[in-house]
């Protein structure tokens, strides 16, 4: 058997041993969703046995260092595992702003000491974090920011807005990004890191079509950043000024977790759950509409593959991941509209038990937001034309 | 093992790409042999060089003295293929042929694959009745006489089918048109008497035959397989020639995805270049997207057949509908953002739109394939 044959056993049997049944049911609404942090509570006794095993095994992030609480697997081996679990339907123990977004960011650019503290306290979920990039003024135009820092000599003075904050009011701390010089656009923003409890940071939660809040606007008013932690870790990624490159490399990694490039939901076919659960043949063009549909899926999941193993090598192109959010988004958006296609009037129950909360209405419209966050899909094209095809002046 | 080319893969994949744009280009095969009306539709010249180089034996094994490699590798083939539109013999040969000879005796082997080996042979495979492709429907029948068989009936646009040395045809031993079983797959020589040929050019510029087979007399040793246990050496070959023209698809698209991405630098209206204008760069980048996704899509079918897995039939069918899509806007595109240089007959890209056609409707189309995952997957 090959080192990684035996990985395979080894990681079908932990499965098996410690993932509770419950947590192999498809995910239904928020509270199945284990996202950490001080103010987190557990579902059930499931939810908390699965994050506490998986943490301990450091599988909330697997790929890690075992020195930042992962659990230092190679890609082969995280590939295995990620595998295993999709066979298994086992839901993700940890979701969090942390693993997908502020911890690769840290990897790159953060300082040792800085890896050390919040990689961990994010693997072992002890921290949310929120991320503050969007303004009213400056949604696709990002750069255009302007919540300003003042340069107080040991601390910054931050005032502004940020808007669209996704979790701001259930997360511990922020990573935000501040114009610290004002005649810089680009080298003129740092990538601050500070405590969602610091005396003048206040939130508002905005409701969605959805009808729920996930988000909201965020207010800084003379919020005081001190410039180092503790024992000399610096409040900013990268150095001061220079955090335009770190919220760039950020969007890579936030763009390729939206893009369901890992598999699981995103990417399955689902002719055939759909026109099983109707309990009646389809029309036939709806039939027809949901084969087209199963093959882009499955060429996507094939994309999606194909994706990491290159990014895992350096081989995928650096602006790839924004081709796999345009394609992903636009994909899951369609997804969702056959749901309610072929759903009929019964998906349209918004408040009643038969439909477990309006799982799937506020599920359909919480989908329109895929090609909106993290860039939309133009700001996506656009990327592609400028950077993969190199158009001109785009 | 990873969604990508290993360094041997990609070795190859630099030699095809020099070799296919150096001899098969545009101007040295596709157009000189159309504008000659060239009865094959493809040169022989090229079928011999592609021998020289190991082509035509890429997928035959070691034993029988090819180059034992999978469809990964006649992917990559194929692909450079697609991307120059050179006419070869190579799909029907090499790939699907092949596949079928490689479920027959020592006999047929040793009477065969030499040929394909040193490119002096050109393999067919005879399926389909009608214009749509439909092998689940197959009434060419071949009754025991002798020692052998008698085949009666006809074929339709069958590649390659009036230049090919052996044709590979599914013929009924038994029971009736659409029934899966029963099926028995001949090896049928040129000069078997009672075949007639009405071979047309299609829109492409490749050679179709239609064929009728008249109380052919065929010896017990043509038969490919078990008789009447056709069908999975069918599936086999069917399998092998979705993935494969799905490869030569995304080759395709790329060749014209990239000859109009080069365009768009070029052109210049409203004094800018016409790459400028935003209408142009979302749709070219929209296309980028799907022909990367048609490509995974095709490697990840090749690796499964490759692996024998239990789902290749389905991701076969999955990349020969993707890459039909992806390369169907590829050419449309390409067209329209040409304007109306992209109309003549003197600029290639309407060359990739004729291939694109042709293409789509070999093996089965996206409307075929697409219908087929939906059965597969129980609805
Ligand atoms: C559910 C959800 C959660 C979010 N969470 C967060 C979060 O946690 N933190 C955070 O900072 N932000 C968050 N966002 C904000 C998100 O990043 C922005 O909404 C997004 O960047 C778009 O900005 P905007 O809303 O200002 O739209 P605009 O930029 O005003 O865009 C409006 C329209 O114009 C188009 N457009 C803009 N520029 C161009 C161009 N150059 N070419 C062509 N078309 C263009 C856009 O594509 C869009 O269709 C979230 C958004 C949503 C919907
Ligand atoms: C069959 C045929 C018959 C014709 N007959 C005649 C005739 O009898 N008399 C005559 O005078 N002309 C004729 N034409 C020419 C025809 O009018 C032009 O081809 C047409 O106006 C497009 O110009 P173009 O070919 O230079 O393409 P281009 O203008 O170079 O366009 C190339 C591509 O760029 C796009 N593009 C250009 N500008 C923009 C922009 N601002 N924004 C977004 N996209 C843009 C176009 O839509 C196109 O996709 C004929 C053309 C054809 C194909």
């Amino acid at each position: 058997m090959s080192d990684l044959d035996q990985f395979r056993s080894e990681t079908r049997a932990w499965l098996e041993a410690n993932c509770p049944p419950e947590m192999r049911e498809p995910v239904r609404d928020d509270a199945d969703v284990y996202w950490g942090g001080r103010k987190a509570t557990f579902k059930n006794d499931a939810q908390k046995a699965w994050f506490e095993a998986c943490r301990d095994k450091g599988y909330t992030v697997p790929a890690w260092p075992t020195e930042y609480g992962g659990a230092g697997l190679s890609p082969a081996e995280a590939k295995v595992l990620r595998e295993e679990m999709s066979r298994i339907n086992a839901r993700s123990p940890l979701s969090s702003f942390g693993i997908w977004m502020l911890g690769p960011a840290l990897l790159q650019f953060g300082t040792e000491q800085q890896k050390l503290k919040y990689l961990n306290e994010i693997a072992r979920g002890e921290i949310r974090w929120c991320q503050g990039y969007s303004e009213p003024g400056s949604g696709s135009d990002l750069v255009s920011l302007q919540t300003y820092g003042e340069d107080k000599g040991d601390h910054w003075i931050v005032n502004g807005q940020k808007i669209w904050t996704s979790y701001a009011d259930k997360a511990d701390w922020i990573f935000c990004l501040v114009r610290t010089d004002k005649n810089d656009k680009y080298r003129g923003i740092t990538f601050m890191l500070f405590d969602m409890e610091t005396p003048g940071v206040s939130t508002k939660p905005i409701l969605l079509i959805s009808g729920n809040s996930p988000f909201c606007e965020t207010f800084f008013d003379d919020v005081e950043v001190p410039k180092q932690y503790g024992d000399g870790i610096p409040a900013q990624v990268g150095e001061v000024n220079r955090g335009w490159d770190v919220a760039k490399y950020l969007l890579g990694h936030e763009r390729e977790m939206i893009s369901g490039a890992d598999g699981g939901d995103r990417t399955a076919a689902i002719g055939a759950t759909l026109t099983r659960a109707a309990g009646a043949p389809l029309d036939p063009v709806l039939r027809a509409e949901l084969a087209m549909f199963d093959v882009d899926a499955l060429a996507y999941a094939a994309m999606g593959e194909k994706f990491l193993d290159e990014v895992k090598v350096g081989k995928a192109h650096p602006a790839q991941p924004n081709m796999m959010k345009y394609a992903g988004t636009e994909l899951n958006k369609r997804r969702h509209e056959l749901i309610m296609a072929a759903g009929g009037s019964a998906a349209l129950e918004w408040d009643s038990s038969e439909s477990s909360e309006g799982a799937k209405p506020r599920a359909w419209l919480r989908t329109k937001a895929n090609s909106i966050e993290g860039g939309t899909s133009e700001v996506m094209l656009n990327v592609i034309a400028k950077r993969i095809l190199e158009l001109p002046g785009a | 093992m990873p969604l990508y080319h290993d360094d041997d893969q990609a070795m190859l994949a630099d030699t095809a790409a020099q070799f296919m744009g150096e001899e098969g280009a545009i101007a040295k095969q596709l157009r000189h042999w159309r504008d000659k009306g060239c009865k094959d539709g493809f040169g022989h010249a090229l079928w011999k060089q592609m021998a020289e180089m190991g082509f035509t034996g890429i997928l035959v094994p070691e034993a029988d003295g090819g180059l034992g490699m999978g469809h990964v590798e006649a992917g990559i083939v194929l692909e450079e293929i697609g991307r120059n539109l050179t006419p070869s013999p190579f799909l029907t040969s090499s790939v699907m042929a092949a596949t079928a000879l490689g479920q027959g005796g020592d006999d047929l082997r040793a009477r065969y694959l030499p040929g394909l080996l040193a490119g002096d042979s050109v393999f067919a495979v005879a399926i389909d009745e009608g214009a749509k492709h439909n092998p689940d429907r197959i009434a060419c029948k071949a009754e025991k006489s002798g020692n052998g068989f008698r085949l009666n009936g006809k074929k339709d646009f069958v590649v390659q089918g009036a230049s090919a040395d052996m044709i590979v045809v599914a013929a009924r031993t038994s029971g009736s048109e659409t029934d899966a079983e029963g099926i028995t797959l001949f090896a049928v020589p040129r000069d078997a008497a009672g075949m007639g040929h009405n071979s047309v050019r299609l829109v492409d510029s490749s050679m179709a035959s239609h064929i009728t087979f008249e109380n052919v007399e065929l010896d017990g040793d043509a038969v490919i397989g078990e008789v009447d246990g056709g069908r999975a050496v069918l599936n086999r070959v069917l399998d092998a020639g979705r993935v494969g023209a799905a490869a030569e698809g995304v080759g395709v698209a790329r060749g014209s995805m990239d000859m109009t991405v080069d365009y768009l630098k070029q052109r210049k209206q409203f004094g800018k270049l016409i790459g400028e204008f935003q209408a142009l760069q979302h749709r070219a980048a929209h296309l980028y997207s799907e022909v990367e996704i048609a490509r995974a899509a095709v490697i990840k079918a090749q690796q499964l057949l490759d692996a024998g897995a239990e789902n290749a039939s389905l991701m076969a069918s999955v990349a020969k509908a993707k890459a039909g899509k992806a390369a169907g806007l590829a050419v449309k595109e390409g067209v329209q953002m040409h304007g109306g240089i992209g109309m003549t007959d003197e600029y290639d890209i309407g060359l990739y739109m004729k291939r694109d056609r042709a293409l789509a409707e070999f093996m089965g189309d996206v409307y075929y394939h697409a219908g087929r995952v939906a059965e597969m997957s129980g609805y």
